[in-house]
């Protein structure tokens, strides 16, 4: 009886101790939110997009920042994806579970952990100098990519250990090849959770600030790139340099840049949700 | 100044999106004015008449990159076909670049070192320096704080050098009338060329300095401090005080004769010592062969006292800017 009684008190007590963990969560990030809405929300007109960055607060805008933002996301999609997915794939399906797998394996979970900056001067010696692409778009999302592979190979590796097994037994039964199960049956059947872990990893590239910097990401450009070999400046760049400003009006546009960048994010993680619901439905 | 009056008039009409042509012809006629004077040098240069097409790269100071991002911004105006574009590496990272000759212009707060001096003999970089405006450093403290009127510069030393640490805790271990209670001492971070300016012209050794005061590198945190304690001190760049002058109190320092407040006179004549540092552009020589990075440079000396109290700092006198330009144009000829 005694006991019970304990037992339900404790019960109730990691209640509400993990109701309170929950809702520090939310309450910070509501409160994040909505400062940043006060200050931005009255800036954000149709003129702030298109503008380009200027010296005055109410006149500047962020349309070079963004066109940079939008290439290098796709950019980096672009090259990602494949190489992401196929090593993905081919640590899962091809390659023998040896020491050397092993190693591959902790290895990648590891660069999923390096700090982005060093990303940064990776790629700055690499594709800015040794490839000579200079502080190209194309050399900002090479860094980029490699900063999000590892994050979408242990994404699509998890995805595909969760196709059930049956499915690949029976297609193999039907006289598939591997290369067919995998392309027809494997890759559609974890869709869903690849793309998710694609979609984070690219939210994550978009608010990069310190790799792109050490790249050569410029503060002022006044034009959009309109080839991956154009120099670029992104958002959070955009956003860092209005935040350092003195006068009230630039914290105010850093605010209404902030609620674009978060738009996106938003909106990408709404993406992944989507397809996550749509395409997992299958399998239940 | 006529050129600012149009230039509002160019942005306004920019923005509503009215018919294009009216931008166009307002963009010529200040361009016909702008060459009137360059005829000379344009005429050498340039094929196809005044229109001028390229790109200018610049890099370096976060702290210089307000007043040439406005300078580019206006200089679009009168050739929109240059590209310039400016980069943030600070005032090192610019140098760096700049002695591979990655750059054309390098902004700096601070006078090129020896090494990077150096560096750009080794790579046969040849430059100049302009210099181009004034930041002042304002010393801080809160409102309430109603016993500090000024400080003298061994004041200060006093308060900031490596060996006050751990010892002067107290305003009145400075001065015995002042409160015996805690100072809160606030100041940017040490990577900043800001704290760099100050530690040398107060301590006497660049980035030297107790360690145990509240750093930052986001200055308006450094405001927030000030403001929100009745015992702090600190410093920080001029402009940050002129856009929060009711929630801080300004003190004057001594300069050896008097003490003096920082304004926008005081700064820029002088009177404002040691407190006050120039702003600085290096550029390269072999960039003289590109006719945009000449116009731009002379547009820059040109604009710069304006541009420069548009963005917070202070303009230089008005005979120094004519210095830069001769200065600039002696330059142009000996590298031609």
């Amino acid at each position: 009886m005694n006991s019970i009684q304990k037992n339900r008190l404790k019960d109730r007590l990691f209640m509400y101790w993990g109701m309170f963990s929950t809702l520090i969560g939310l309450v910070l990030l509501v409160v994040f939110i909505g400062d940043i809405l006060i200050d931005g929300l009255g800036i954000i007109d149709w003129s702030f997009i298109t503008n380009l960055p200027s010296r005055k607060a109410e006149k500047a805008g962020i349309y070079t920042a963004l066109m940079g933002s939008i290439w290098i996301l796709f950019l980096t999609a672009f090259i990602a994806i494949p190489v992401g997915v196929a090593a993905g794939v081919y640590l899962e399906e091809y390659s023998k579970k040896n020491w050397l797998s092993g190693i591959l394996e902790i290895n990648i979970s590891n660069l999923a952990g390096v700090p982005s900056i060093i990303y940064g001067l990776l790629g700055l010696e690499v594709f800015v100098r040794i490839m000579n692409l200079g502080a190209s778009v194309l050399a900002g999302s090479l860094t980029l990519s490699l900063l999000i592979l590892p994050i979408i190979i242990v994404a699509t590796r998890e995805a595909i250990k969760a196709v059930p097994k049956s499915i690949q037994d029976a297609s193999y039964a039907l006289g598939a090849s591997k290369w067919q199960t995998i392309w027809h049956q494997i890759l559609p059947a974890s869709g869903g959770g690849i793309l998710t872990g694609v979609i984070l990893a690219l939210s994550r590239a978009v608010g990069e600030t310190a790799p792109l910097i050490v790249v050569g990401a410029l503060a002022y450009v006044p034009f959009a790139p309109d080839n991956p070999m154009d120099e670029f400046s992104v958002l959070p760049i955009q956003i860092f340099n209005w935040i350092s400003r003195p006068q009230h009006g630039f914290i105010e546009n850093a605010a209404a840049a902030i609620i674009i960048l978060l738009g996106i994010t938003f909106i990408m993680n709404g993406i992944a949700v989507y397809f996550r619901n749509k395409w997992q439905k299958k399998w239940k | 100044m006529s050129f600012s009056k149009k230039n509002h008039e160019h942005h306004k009409i920019n923005r509503s999106f009215m018919n294009k042509k009216i931008t166009i012809i307002i963009a010529m006629t200040l361009l016909i004015m702008s060459c009137g004077d360059k005829k000379d040098r344009a005429e050498g240069n340039s094929k196809e008449g005044t229109t001028l097409s390229g790109t200018i790269k610049v890099d370096g100071s976060s702290t210089v990159f307000p007043v040439t991002e406005a300078v580019a911004e206006e200089f679009r105006t009168v050739q929109p076909k240059v590209k310039v574009t400016i980069g943030v590496s600070g005032t090192g990272g610019g140098f760096k670049k700049f002695s591979r000759g990655e750059t054309n212009i390098s902004n700096a707060s601070r006078p090129i070192k020896d090494k990077e001096k150096a560096a750009c003999a080794e790579n046969n970089i040849n430059y100049l320096e302009l210099e181009v405006a004034y930041d002042g450093l304002a010393v801080l403290v809160n409102p309430k704080n109603d016993w500090v009127d000024s400080f003298t510069v061994e004041e200060l030393k006093k308060i900031w050098e490596p060996a006050a640490q751990g010892k002067i805790m107290k305003w009145n271990q400075i001065r015995p009338e002042w409160p015996n209670e805690e100072i809160h001492l606030f100041g940017p971070g040490v990577a900043s060329g800001t704290y760099d300016y100050f530690t040398e012209a107060i301590v006497g050794k660049s980035g030297s300095s107790r360690g145990d005061f509240t750093a930052s590198e986001d200055d308006h945190v450094l405001v927030q401090g000030i403001a929100g304690d009745k015992y702090s001190l600190g410093f920080f760049g001029l402009a940050y005080y002129t856009e929060n002058k009711d929630k801080l109190t300004l003190i004057g320092v001594h300069n050896g004769e008097k003490v003096v407040k920082p304004t926008l006179e005081t700064v820029s004549n002088g009177t404002y010592s040691p407190l006050s540092r120039p702003l600085f552009i290096y550029v390269n020589s072999t960039s003289i062969k590109q006719p945009e990075v000449i116009e731009f440079v002379n547009f820059y000396i040109e604009n710069a006292g304006e541009l420069s109290k548009d963005v917070g700092y202070i303009p230089l006198p008005t005979d120094n800017y004519a210095k830069q330009k001769e200065n600039f144009k002696t330059f142009v000829e000996s590298n031609k």
